[in-house]
């Protein structure tokens, strides 16, 4: 019955695909006539959440998407963005959520190869690849399996693709518990004049399908990345697909080597949705239409119906197009990288997808409304009542404290600042040697060859902020990725975001999703960085329970000499420490209360863009002059946190620091809070008259405020000493922690 | 002097090992394509890159053994010709019967990349020569499976030969557990053959031999072999 295409759909087969009956009616409206077993499938996949932007297209389309760097912008596999000497860099950050969930190993793994496939699909090496990752509180029974699980998996797939990965976050939340998040990013280098898209054109053109067999895994996984979870959520396991990165690496090897021909026309690997997604996206794109063989697909198994096959999320898979009468030459060249390739269709000058069993049409369905049919949403909004209560902070749960130095510790020992080596040890971050930039420092750097530029990246979210405020939470996100890539030297180029929410139909989900967005928005254009690539994920949810809103943001940017390339730790001892920036007496949102206090509570600290911009415009500033000898931007533990980073980052040896500031502040708000647009440099006395004329000049907050060296950090304020901490004990807590809450 | 360096299907650190001999010493270098029935005689190096060669099945470098390029390889090494084989190359090596011993899972049972420290153990080879005795290099390590072993019989003879090239040590030289990144016998890191004329070791020279880096640590590698070579003295 199930596999059938005779019967006629009941309304639990439409309930079961995810579509609801004002869907179905639609579908029989526009198409004019009831689609068969098959077509329902691929209506189920094609106009869930996952694949159509049903609920965000609406908001979206306000942010920003062109400039004159932008090659590319959101619709294809990934943006493109000029770098100059005829060069550009594809990138993308996309989610693997609920896959990773349910199978955290497989979910992740599978997640780097999606994303490396949508970069080298536009003719890009991936040079890079990043992560964000948010799990649940370090306690929670679950967390160690997910985090040693998501690890192994990221390092087994990206290490074994030759692609390092080179930076990213990790964050522990209570409200990760039920839903972790696994947002990958890719970033690959192209000749400007060398794109390819994923268009079928050219009628009569042979469709090629290559890589590996397909299989019948991941059936239904967009449709299953488009619900809550519940209680049955490990039945869904069998639903995530199992990777093989030795596949991966020679799919890109020999895509690359594909794409050096001129008679290749659009290639698109098969992602969510498999076979179905790519074939109606290529003719969608050409305004053509394909007819599909599913006879000539190669596949792992016998006996599979064309409804399997056409929604297998099997992985590794392209599809291609090109000329007619170089199918010979594509097949031999797939044979050289031993890929599985066959011819299974040809474009055809109408826009229907037409699909054959054998002579046995099995799909005829109109390309746009497959494509563009569902309905854009435009879902209610309303104010979440949890804001009520949590617009200030209640000092009186805030004692003044007479020292710092318990806070620091328990600072450094957070799981959300503690030192990630644990995590990114285990990725081979140096592979290609383009990695100038280690992890562990603001935003990852990697040289362009051939060329002296260098490329800077910071992947960042607080979504604590977003929770108490999701407009001035998702512009910080902006704001902080911009200053950690003018830290290291650079300055934005553009943006990929990965918005990951709750339960759409929940009105105040919704209304977080419409306020990070425009607040994002808001915050691009201020900065004018375009948004070239994103990817939404809603439905994080569990049992009614949603995460907090992570509208997580990746900012690329260009250094003009990779000589500029500057790290966070202190070098020098006799180094002077200098703060550009102002501190204010800000505590919502921060660690400092969530770790010290146990309280999430106020309004995210201040963001002023203009502030914002003119402080990363006196870092670059000072970094482009050579007077820098580090710079760090202070965020989550606020300037403590900072200044303890910078000593111990070092990779060989940390460093002492001693403070003497005078405040008229609280000491904790001083030290703990997290006051927006700050960062800490370090450099030579020499150059210390220069740097405050440059900042007075421009009208910006720069304060000197002590001296790198000795084997402690010592932070006076008003004449009193309030911090004292020996350097080797505080980096054996920062970079120990971490192994201990998940090993 | 013409080098050669390997793609198996899954090399990774091909692209690397090509840039710093190509564009770093100006080296005449080709590609070897595992299929391709390249007679070697014309080389005078060649590299087993990095990587997951055949995606690491079964075994690290236990698939590759069998590649038809290998023949080849063994037969080059046989006549004398020098042979660097890094990390999976290194894997490749152990498995092929060049180099004894095995490489199994690091004892932290987990993939590990950082920069560790090396002490040179034997300056006279062909890959060390230009090293000073007892001398600490700074090299990175990137291997899931790279943690040497083979029996006390055999660890002996490694011994007694002086065959061990790099340990894993302190950035001041002391070889100790601590400091025994991946549970190798002995801190081994690097060993050649009898014949000296085939050395496989886990941490990447190549990763630290472009002067785009501050630490050029692995040139001194690559330096060894050149000035070998030229001088075209017998082994």
């Amino acid at each position: 019955m199930k596999n059938s295409d005779s019967n006629a759909i009941t309304s639990d087969m439409i309930r079961q695909h995810g579509l609801t009956f004002g869907e179905f009616n639609r579908i029989e409206d526009l198409l004019g006539r009831e689609p068969n077993y098959t077509e329902l499938g691929i209506f189920s996949v094609m106009w869930s959440e996952h694949c159509s932007y049903k609920s965000s297209r609406y908001y979206l389309k306000k942010l920003p998407t062109t400039g004159p760097r932008v090659l590319q912008g959101p619709g294809e596999n990934a943006g493109v963005v000029d770098i100059g000497d005829g060069m550009a860099v594809v990138f993308k950050i996309e989610s693997h959520n609920h896959p990773s969930f349910i199978e955290p190993r497989e979910g992740a793994a599978t997640g780097v190869g999606g994303i490396l496939r949508d970069i080298f699909t536009m003719g890009a090496r991936p040079i890079a690849l990043m992560n964000s990752l948010r799990f649940g509180a370090v306690d929670h029974p679950s967390t160690r399996f997910l985090v040693n699980g998501v690890v192994d998996g990221i390092s087994n797939y990206g290490n074994c693709t030759g692609v390092p990965t080179v930076g990213g976050e990790v964050y522990f939340d209570s409200c990760y518990n039920g839903n972790i998040l696994v947002n990958v990013f890719c970033i690959g280098l192209i000749p400007s004049d060398k794109i390819f898209l994923g268009n079928a054109s050219g009628v009569g053109n042979p469709v090629i399908y290559f890589g590996s067999k397909t299989g019948r895994d991941g059936i239904h996984g967009a449709s299953m990345a488009s619900s809550e979870f519940d209680e049955s959520s490990e039945e869904k396991r069998p639903t995530v697909q199992v990777g093989d990165p030795f596949a991966e690496k020679l799919l890109i090897e020999a895509c690359l080597e594909l794409m050096k021909e001129d008679w290749v026309v659009g290639i698109q690997d098969m992602g969510a949705a498999g076979l179905t997604c790519s074939t109606f996206e290529m003719a969608g794109r050409a305004g053509t239409g394909i007819d599909l063989d599913l006879s000539k697909v190669p596949k792992r198994e016998e006996g599979m119906t064309p409804y399997e096959i056409l929604l297998s999320e099997s992985q590794e898979r392209m599809l291609v197009v090109v000329k007619k009468g170089m199918e010979k030459k594509a097949l031999s060249l797939f044979d050289k990288w031993d890929l599985d390739a066959a011819v299974v269709g040809e474009v055809t000058d109408k826009p229907i997808v037409r699909i054959f069993d054998n002579e046995r049409e099995v799909v005829n369905l109109p390309v746009e409304l497959v494509v563009d049919g569902a309905l854009d949403l435009k879902r209610p909004i309303k104010k979440p009542e949890y804001l009520k209560n949590l617009d200030h902070v209640d000092l009186a749960f805030v004692s003044e404290l007479v020292r710092g130095d318990d806070i620091l510790e328990k600072l450094l020992l957070s799981p959300n600042i503690t030192s990630k080596h644990w995590v990114y040890e285990q990725y081979d971050h140096m592979v290609r040697l383009n990695t100038l930039g280690l992890p562990g420092s603001d935003a990852a750097v990697l040289r362009v060859k051939g060329s002296k530029k260098a490329l800077a990246m910071s992947v960042d979210c607080n979504s604590r902020y977003c929770y108490l405020s999701p407009f001035v939470g998702a512009q910080i996100a902006v704001a902080e990725c911009v200053r950690n890539i003018a830290c290291s030297g650079g300055e934005p180029i553009g943006l990929s975001n990965c918005l990951n929410f709750g339960n759409p139909e929940n009105p105040e989900i919704m209304w977080q999703f419409e306020q990070a967005v425009s607040g994002m928005g808001e915050a691009c254009r201020f900065f004018d960085i375009p948004v070239v690539s994103g990817n939404v994920s809603l439905y994080n949810e569990t049992l009614g329970q949603a995460i907090y809103p992570t509208p997580t943001v990746v900012v690329v940017g260009l250094l003009k000499d990779r000589l500029h390339h500057t790290t966070q730790w202190f070098k020098e001892d006799e180094d002077l420490i200098g703060l550009i920036g102002l501190t204010m007496e800000e505590f919502g949102g921060s660690e400092y209360l969530n770790i010290v206090c146990d309280r999430v509570e106020g309004l995210p600290p201040q963001l002023d863009l203009n502030t914002a911009k003119s402080v990363n415009e006196l870092c670059l500033e000072f970094i482009q002059k050579g007077l820098l000898n580090s710079a760090h931007d202070c965020s989550e533990g606020g300037l403590a946190v900072a200044l303890a980073e910078s000593c111990l980052s070092h990779p060989h040896s940390p460093k002492g620091a001693v403070l003497n500031v005078d405040s008229t502040l609280r000491n904790d708000a001083y030290l703990f809070g997290e006051s927006q647009s700050r960062i800490l440099v370090s450099f030579s006395a020499k150059n210390r008259l220069a740097m405050e004329t440059k900042a007075k000049i421009m009208g910006v907050p720069f304060l000197v405020m002590g001296k790198v060296g000795g084997d402690s950090l010592v932070v006076n304020i008003n004449g009193k000493e309030f911090i004292n901490g020996d350097i080797s004990n505080l980096k054996k807590l920062w970079l120990g922690a971490l192994e201990t809450y998940v090993r | 002097m013409k080098c050669g360096v390997v793609v198996f299907p899954g090399s990774n650190c091909d692209h690397d090992c090509f840039h710093i001999l190509r564009h770093v010493f100006k080296l005449d270098t080709e590609w070897i394509w595992h299929k391709d029935n390249v007679n070697l005689s014309k080389f005078d190096l060649i590299v087993l890159p990095g990587g997951f060669s055949y995606g690491d099945y079964l075994r690290a470098g236990a698939i590759a053994q069998f590649s038809s390029v290998m023949k080849e390889v063994i037969q080059f090494a046989n006549s004398g010709g020098i042979v660097l084989g890094i990390c999976n190359g290194f894997q490749v090596l152990v498995e092929a019967g060049l180099l004894p011993g095995a490489l199994i899972q690091n004892c932290t049972q987990k993939f590990i990349c950082k920069t560790v420290s090396l002490r040179v153990e034997n300056t006279s080879t062909p890959f060390s020569s230009e090293c000073l005795e007892k001398s600490v290099l700074s090299i990175p390590i990137a291997h899931h499976q790279g943690s040497y072993f083979i029996d006390p019989e055999g660890l002996n003879q490694l011994e007694d030969n002086q065959q061990i090239v790099f340990r894993y040590c302190s950035s001041v030289g002391e070889v100790t557990d601590e400091f025994n990144p991946n549970g190798s016998v002995n801190n081994i890191a690097g060993i050649v053959n009898e014949g000296r004329n085939v050395m496989g070791l886990m941490p990447h020279p190549e990763r630290c031999a472009d002067p785009a880096w501050s630490n050029i640590d692995g040139q001194i590698i690559f330096k060894s072999i050149i000035k070998k070579l030229h001088s075209g003295a017998s082994l």
